[in-house]
C-alpha cells in the first residue's frame, strides 16, 4: 500500500465545492504531476495534504487523507508534525524576513536542534542539495530578500529540505522563474525523487512530460483520470483528458 | 512598398495601413504637450506651497510661544525654571519640574499599561479571531476611539478613582510598604498618577489596537504559510515572522498612542489630583503640563508674568513632544532596517 492515499476527499469553500469525491493513491518516491485547467482545484488539493487549508475558516473538508494509514484530518492528528513531513514549495518564493542562514535553520530550530555545529552542517547540506551553496556560501548572514527570485526559490527548497520531510508539495514552483532557474529547479526534482515523494502542480504540459512518473488530471473539482505518465500521455482514456492534452480546453 | 526589401512580417499589416491606425505617437513629445506640462507645474507648485504652509504653521507656533514667554525668560534663566520645584506665582516662582515629571509619569505609565494589552489584542484580532467575532469587535473599537475625552474623565472619577482609593491603595499600603514608587506615601484620595494613567491607557487603547491590527493584517499570507508549512505553531509564526515584518508599523502604532497621551488634557485633569508637587509614588497626585495650562490660563492674569510662564509651559510641552517624536523616528528607522533583514 502506498504512503499517501486520498479517500473520498471533498472540499467546499463557503458551500461551493472545489473538490468532489477525490480518491487515489500517490505513489512513493516518484514525481506525481497534477494537471488541469485553472480553478479546477489543484492548489486546494495540495493544501489539503499538509492541512494548510485549515487557515481558511470558511472551508469544509470531508473524506480522508491517509498517511501511513492514519487520517491526517482526524481530531487527534498532530498538524505540526504532519506539516513537517510534507514540505511545501509555493508558486512565488516566500522567504522569511531573516538571513539566508536563519531561513534554512528556521525549521530545525523550531523542532529542537540547538547546537551551532549541527545547524551549520544542516545549512551546508541543504543548500548543496538545492544547488545554492556555491552562490551564497560567502554571505550566509545576508538578508534572504537580497537574493534573486530564482535563488530565493532554491532557498525555499533548501529550507523545506532542512526539516527532513518525506514528501515535497510543489505548487507551480517554476511559474515565477526565468527559464534557467526553472531548469535548475526541474533538475533538482529529478535528483530528489529518489528520496522523496514529489507532488507537483503544473500548468506546463511539457514540464509534466519531462518530470512526471505519474499523472493526475483534475477537471472542475473532479478527478478525471490518473495513471502512469507514459500511458496517460500517449493514450488517455477520458475524452476530457484527451482534449486538455491536445490544448482544446485549458 | 511591397517591393521593399524588409520581410513582410516585420510589422503587423494593420500598422502599415494609414487609414486604420491612429496618428503616429511620438514618444518624445506627449500629446497636448504644452497644456499637460503647465498643469504638471501648477500641481507641483500647489502641493509644495501647501507643504511649506504646514511647516510654517509649526514654526510660527513655536515662534509665537517663544515671543510670549520672553518676559519670564528675561527674568529667570530657563534652566532654573525647568529644574525648579517650587510653583508659587505670587512670589514669582515658576518651577516647572513637578509638571514635567507629572506629564512623563502619567504618560509613560499609561503606555506601559496600554501597549502590551493592545498589541496582544491586535494579534488576537488579526491572527486568531474568527471572521464573525472580528466583525463584531472592530466596530466596537472604532466607537471607543470616538468617545470624547471628558466621558473618559467621568468614567475615571466614577470608577477608577474609587477603585484606587478603596482597593488598590490600601492593598499597596499593606503589601508593598517600603517599595519605592509603589508604596503609597500617605492616605491616597484616589486622584493620583495611577488613576490618570489608567484613564489615559483606556483612551489610547482603541487607537493603538486599530493601527496595530491593520499593520498585522498587512503581513502577506504567503510568508505566514511558509512558516506554518515548516511545522511552526501559530504563535511561533506570529513571534518570528509576522511580528518581525510588522515591527515598524507596530512601533508607529505605539508612537501614535504616545502622541495622543502626551497632549491629552481633559480626562487627565479630572483624575490626576492637580497638586503642584513632585509625586513620590503612583498613589500621589500629579499635575501634568496640559492640565496646568488648561486650569489656569485666563484666570489670575493680574499676577505679573503668570501668563508668560504658562506660555513657557506650553513651549516646554511642545519641545518634550518634539523630542519624543524625534526619538521615535530614530527607533522607527532602526526597526525598518532590522525588519528588512
Ligand atoms: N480561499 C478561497 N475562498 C473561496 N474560494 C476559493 C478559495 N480558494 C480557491 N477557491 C475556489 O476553489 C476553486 C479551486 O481553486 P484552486 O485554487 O484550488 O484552483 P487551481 O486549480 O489551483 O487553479 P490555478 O491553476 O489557477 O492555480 C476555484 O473555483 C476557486 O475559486
Ligand atoms: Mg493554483
Amino acid at each position: 500500500m502506498s504512503h499517501i492515499s486520498v479517500r473520498n476527499l471533498t472540499v467546499a469553500y463557503n458551500g461551493h465545492p472545489a473538490l468532489r469525491d477525490v480518491s487515489f493513491d500517490i505513489p512513493d518516491r516518484q514525481v506525481t504531476a497534477i494537471i488541469g485547467p485553472s480553478g479546477c482545484g489543484k492548489t486546494t488539493f495540495l493544501r489539503c495534504l499538509n492541512r494548510l487549508i485549515d487557515v481558511n475558516n470558511s472551508v469544509r473538508v470531508q473524506g480522508q487523507v491517509l498517511i501511513d494509514g492514519e487520517d491526517i484530518f482526524a481530531p487527534r492528528a498532530d498538524v505540526m508534525s504532519l506539516r513537517r513531513k510534507m514540505g511545501l514549495l509555493s508558486q512565488k518564493p516566500q522567504v522569511l524576513p531573516m538571513s539566508i542562514f536563519d531561513n534554512v535553520t528556521y525549521g530545525p530550530r523550531l523542532h529542537g536542534v540547538r547546537k551551532r555545529a549541527q545547524l551549520e552542517q544542516i545549512v551546508e547540506r541543504c543548500l548543496r542539495m538545492a544547488s545554492l551553496w556555491d552562490e551564497v556560501s560567502g554571505r550566509l548572514r545576508a538578508p534572504a530578500a537580497e537574493l534573486s527570485v530564482g535563488q530565493q526559490q532554491r532557498l525555499c527548497l533548501a529550507r523545506g529540505l532542512a526539516v527532513q520531510p518525506e514528501a515535497l508539495l510543489c505548487d507551480e514552483p517554476t511559474a515565477s522563474l526565468d527559464p534557467i532557474s526553472a531548469q535548475s529547479i526541474e533538475q533538482l526534482f529529478m535528483e530528489l525523487k529518489n528520496d522523496y515523494t514529489v507532488v507537483l502542480v503544473t500548468h506546463i504540459l511539457r514540464q509534466a512530460r519531462r518530470l512526471a512518473d505519474y499523472l493526475v488530471f483534475f477537471y472542475m473539482g473532479e478527478l478525471v483520470e490518473h495513471g502512469p505518465a507514459q500511458q496517460m500521455l500517449s493514450n488517455p482514456s477520458d475524452p476530457r483528458t484527451r482534449k486538455y492534452l491536445e490544448g482544446v480546453i485549458s | 512598398m511591397s517591393s521593399s526589401s524588409a520581410p513582410p512580417d516585420m510589422q503587423p499589416p494593420q500598422m502599415r495601413d494609414g487609414a486604420s491606425a491612429g496618428p503616429p505617437i511620438d514618444a518624445d513629445r506627449p500629446t497636448g504637450g504644452r497644456l499637460r506640462l503647465v498643469m504638471d507645474r501648477l500641481v507641483t507648485g500647489a502641493v509644495s506651497a501647501v507643504s511649506v504652509a504646514v511647516a510654517l504653521l509649526t514654526v510660527s507656533l513655536v515662534v509665537a510661544l517663544l515671543v510670549r514667554s520672553l518676559p519670564v525668560l528675561g527674568l529667570q534663566s530657563l534652566a532654573e525654571m525647568i529644574t525648579g520645584t517650587v510653583w508659587h506665582p505670587l512670589q514669582g516662582k515658576f518651577g516647572f519640574w513637578p509638571f514635567i515629571v507629572g506629564t512623563l509619569w502619567v504618560t509613560v505609565l499609561a503606555m506601559l499599561l496600554a501597549t502590551p494589552a493592545c498589541i496582544l489584542t491586535a494579534i488576537y484580532l488579526a491572527e486568531y479571531a474568527a471572521t464573525g467575532l472580528r466583525a463584531v469587535v472592530r466596530p466596537m473599537i472604532d466607537v471607543l476611539a470616538g468617545i470624547p475625552s471628558v466621558v473618559y474623565g467621568l468614567f475615571g472619577v466614577l470608577v477608577i478613582v474609587p477603585l484606587v482609593r478603596d482597593r488598590l491603595a490600601p492593598a499597596a499600603a499593606e503589601h508593598l510598604s517600603g517599595v519605592p514608587l509603589l508604596a503609597p506615601g500617605k492616605v491616597s484620595t484616589g486622584y493620583c498618577v495611577l488613576a490618570a494613567a489608567v484613564v489615559l491607557a483606556l483612551m489610547v487603547t482603541p487607537v493603538i489596537i486599530s493601527v496595530a491590527e491593520e499593520v498585522l493584517r498587512g503581513v502577506s499570507p504567503g510568508v505566514r504559510e511558509a512558516s506554518l508549512s515548516l511545522g511552526a505553531t501559530r504563535w511561533e509564526t506570529v513571534k518570528h515572522v509576522s511580528f518581525r515584518i510588522a515591527m515598524p508599523g507596530l512601533i508607529a502604532a505605539v508612537v501614535l498612542g504616545f502622541a495622543r497621551a502626551f497632549g491629552e488634557t481633559m480626562a487627565v485633569l479630572m483624575v490626576a489630583g492637580n497638586v503642584a508637587q513632585l509625586p513620590g509614588s503612583l498613589f500621589d497626585p500629579a499635575y501634568p503640563l496640559p492640565a496646568l495650562i488648561a486650569n489656569n490660563y485666563g484666570e489670575m492674569m493680574s499676577i505679573p508674568l503668570y501668563d508668560s510662564a504658562l506660555m513657557l509651559g506650553a513651549l516646554i510641552l511642545l519641545v518634550v513632544v518634539l523630542i519624543f517624536n524625534l526619538l521615535a523616528e530614530l527607533v522607527l528607522i532602526w526597526a525598518r532596517r532590522r525588519s528588512s533583514q
